[in-house]
């Protein structure tokens, strides 16, 4: 195809006018694959590097304090006659003697507390306390609130107005004095329940421990309700959900099938940044001493039992409290990446 | 304006009745009592101070008795701190504890304002790097993890600090360093974000082109748009000061408030849990308020409905 010097017309002969051949056809097929929701999300995390940096030390710590425990030699209950008050590494008398008689015996990584229980032990399930609090308030919170918001959003009117006020209300509440009242209210009522037939597993969690999660599913869903139902408000007009409703879906199957799934972005990344706020909630109750029973250790408690020899202990309180930080710090990074990846316009 | 301002305050006193009145239930669901530790006291003599106190009637006579008073102002005695009535206490408590947490959150203000605009001035700059690293940090470390290792270096380890008490004005650094570090953290962050937001409006172009000099259009057109998020951030300052106090209070020995109210909650004190429940409730739902209102006089192009 050659074009004229000067006018710049198109010489056009009768060939270029033949249909297309095969090679000519594939080529102007497009290649790139179509990227779905979730590819594209993991594309973008992939790429921040504090996010997998962080996703990594999470994954160091679950397997520390869920994996670890199973295989370690201590208990963290359990105290050991003569080997209290050791610091690190250090081994006592009887140890010592019975390593001398060719005995292998596991080394005090972070020494004792002076009630002769390995401390590393009691800081790892310490952990353990403080994740399992973090997640199952979290999955809490996540099922009350984008179901309330959710159906605040979608049926609209009055029953709208209503349900967030009540969220208003409950979001004005000072927290924290409810929290310390509350978990001191329910021991009663719950020890009762505990020895009714059906309910032992409730002594195995620990009394307080349970308090605390009722406590999260009675104030913290109010912030997850009211972003679900913000983005719910936007979704519900948009066409596809007057096409399922034309089809004939359901309010409840509309809310699942298609709001919901569209809002799972910002699902993910709130229920993630809300997993550190509550284990934050639940070290510092435990520091006031109103967090979980003895000898069962949290995070917080241990803390707060080191201050009294901080003197010539301090790692007793450095092993904690470097912890809990370090989980707070990476689970907030992650959310971080979480929100940039998934969900970049909840970005302030 | 003014049907907003009535709409909130009706708000207000609506939620501050209503934690009242779950805490007065809650209370009374704690087993035991306020005499049961108590083991000096014979039984008739705990049945004489029960009736002193009024706690033999019905809950809900009780409950009724109780509001009838506190509407006209009275807040009972404590029934642990033998004739000390539970306003007297409140008012020796509160102003330790808003000493101490007022000088935190200026001291925020004071650090936390200027980090975030240098990180948005220099964004991507090692400065900013620093100051994001700041910022993070201080989110994630609790409270009592500052406290304690303040604690530690300063005051156990180079002896410079006392470790308890408020007698002299060296006492005060700590508690306010660790009650400030949050919220600074918080601030720093904040103010990062919506100073990079505001300088990438147009009227910062205008300015410029306008010819006004760099100090002009940074402090009277970047500084006075970006501050307005932080203003909307003092209401739940405020209330984290004062609850951050709890843990402050307990480990610093300062006789505040905060540690009253744990303590009051432990030795189940009726009436000093409900006069600091009120009155912290009470503060902090007013605070939120002020907040609102303040926000509206600073931005006139946000209206309140």
């Amino acid at each position: 195809m050659s074009k004229h010097i000067i006018s710049g017309h198109l010489n056009l002969s009768p060939e270029d006018f033949l249909p297309a051949s095969k090679e000519e056809k594939e080529s102007l097929v497009v290649m790139r694959q179509s990227v779905s929701f979730w590819q594209d999300g993991f594309r973008r995390l992939l790429k921040n590097k504090v996010a997998l940096a962080s996703l990594a030390v999470f994954f160091v710590i679950l397997i520390l304090a869920f994996i670890v425990p199973i295989f370690y030699p201590y208990n963290y209950a359990i105290q050991l006659k003569g080997s209290e008050r050791l610091m690190p590494m250090q081994y006592s008398a009887g140890e010592l003697a019975r390593i001398a008689a060719g005995e292998k015996v596991f080394p005090h990584i972070l020494g004792t507390d002076s009630l002769g229980r390995d401390y590393a032990i009691r800081v790892m399930m310490g952990a353990r306390i403080s994740l399992i609090v973090g997640l199952l308030a979290s999955f809490i919170v996540l099922i009350i609130g984008s179901i309330y918001g959710s159906v605040a959003a979608f049926t609209g009117g009055w029953v709208d107005l209503i349900m967030m006020r009540i969220v208003d209300i409950i979001y004005t509440v000072p927290d924290i004095l409810l929290i310390i009242l509350l978990t001191f209210a329910l021991k009663k009522p719950m020890k009762l329940l505990a020895s009714a037939p059906g309910f032992a597993w409730i002594n195995v969690l620990g009394i307080n421990l349970i308090s605390i999660f009722i406590v999260f599913a009675l104030l913290y869903w109010v912030g997850m309700a009211r972003i679900v139902r913000g983005q719910i408000l936007v979704l519900k007009e948009q066409e596809y959900v007057t096409a399922a409703r034309a089809l004939g879906a359901k309010s409840g199957q509309i809310i699942r099938k298609h709001l919901l799934t569209n809002t799972i972005g910002t699902l993910i990344v709130t229920t993630t940044l809300q997993i550190p706020s509550a284990i934050f909630t639940e070290s510092y109750l435990s520091f006031l001493g109103l967090g979980v029973a003895v000898p069962m250790p949290s995070l917080g408690s241990l803390a707060s039992d080191a201050i009294t020899g901080l003197q010539s202990y301090p790692h007793l309180l450095f092993a904690p409290a470097i912890l809990i930080s370090l989980i707070i710090l990476s689970l907030n990074l992650l959310g971080d990446g979480l929100r940039d990846a998934f969900d970049p316009k909840l970005k302030n | 304006m003014l049907k907003y301002i009535i709409k909130r305050l009706i708000f207000g006193i609506a939620t501050i009745f209503i934690v009242s009145t779950l805490t007065f239930f809650l209370m009374q669901q704690v087993p035991g009592g306020p005499f049961a530790a108590d083991k000096s006291i014979s039984k008739a003599a705990q049945k004489a101070l029960e009736v002193k106190y009024g706690l033999d009637k019905p809950i809900t006579v009780q409950y009724i008795n109780y509001f009838k008073n506190a509407l006209k102002g009275d807040f009972g005695i404590s029934i642990k701190q033998r004739g000390r009535d539970v306003a007297q206490i409140i008012s020796t408590k509160f102003p330790v504890s808003a000493r101490v947490g007022g000088i935190s959150i200026v001291l925020a203000l004071i650090f936390g304002v200027p980090l975030g605009s240098i990180a948005a001035l220099n964004r991507g700059k090692v400065l900013d790097r620093l100051i994001i690293m700041f910022a993070t940090l201080g989110i994630a470390v609790p409270s009592f993890v500052v406290c304690t290792i303040l604690m530690y270096f300063l005051g156990v380890k180079l002896e410079l600090l006392p470790t308890y008490g408020l007698t002299s004005p060296l006492n005060y650094i700590m508690p306010v360093l660790a009650l400030s570090f949050y919220p600074t953290a918080y601030i720093a962050r904040q103010m990062r974000s919506s100073m990079l937001d505001v300088l990438g409006q147009d009227y910062m172009r205008t300015a410029r082109a306008k010819g006004l000099s760099e100090n002009v259009i940074l402090f009277k057109h970047a500084l006075r748009n970006a501050i307005l998020p932080i203003i909307t951030y003092m209401g739940p300052l405020v209330a984290y000061t004062l609850v951050g106090s709890f843990v402050v209070e307990k480990i610093f020995t300062i006789p505040g408030l905060g540690g009253e109210f744990v303590s009051s909650v432990i030795n189940q004190d009726y009436t000093v849990i409900m006069g600091t429940t009120i009155f912290l409730a009470t503060l902090i739902i007013f605070m939120n308020v002020v907040v609102d209102i303040a926000y509206t006089i600073v931005d006139p192009r946000i209206k309140l409905k």
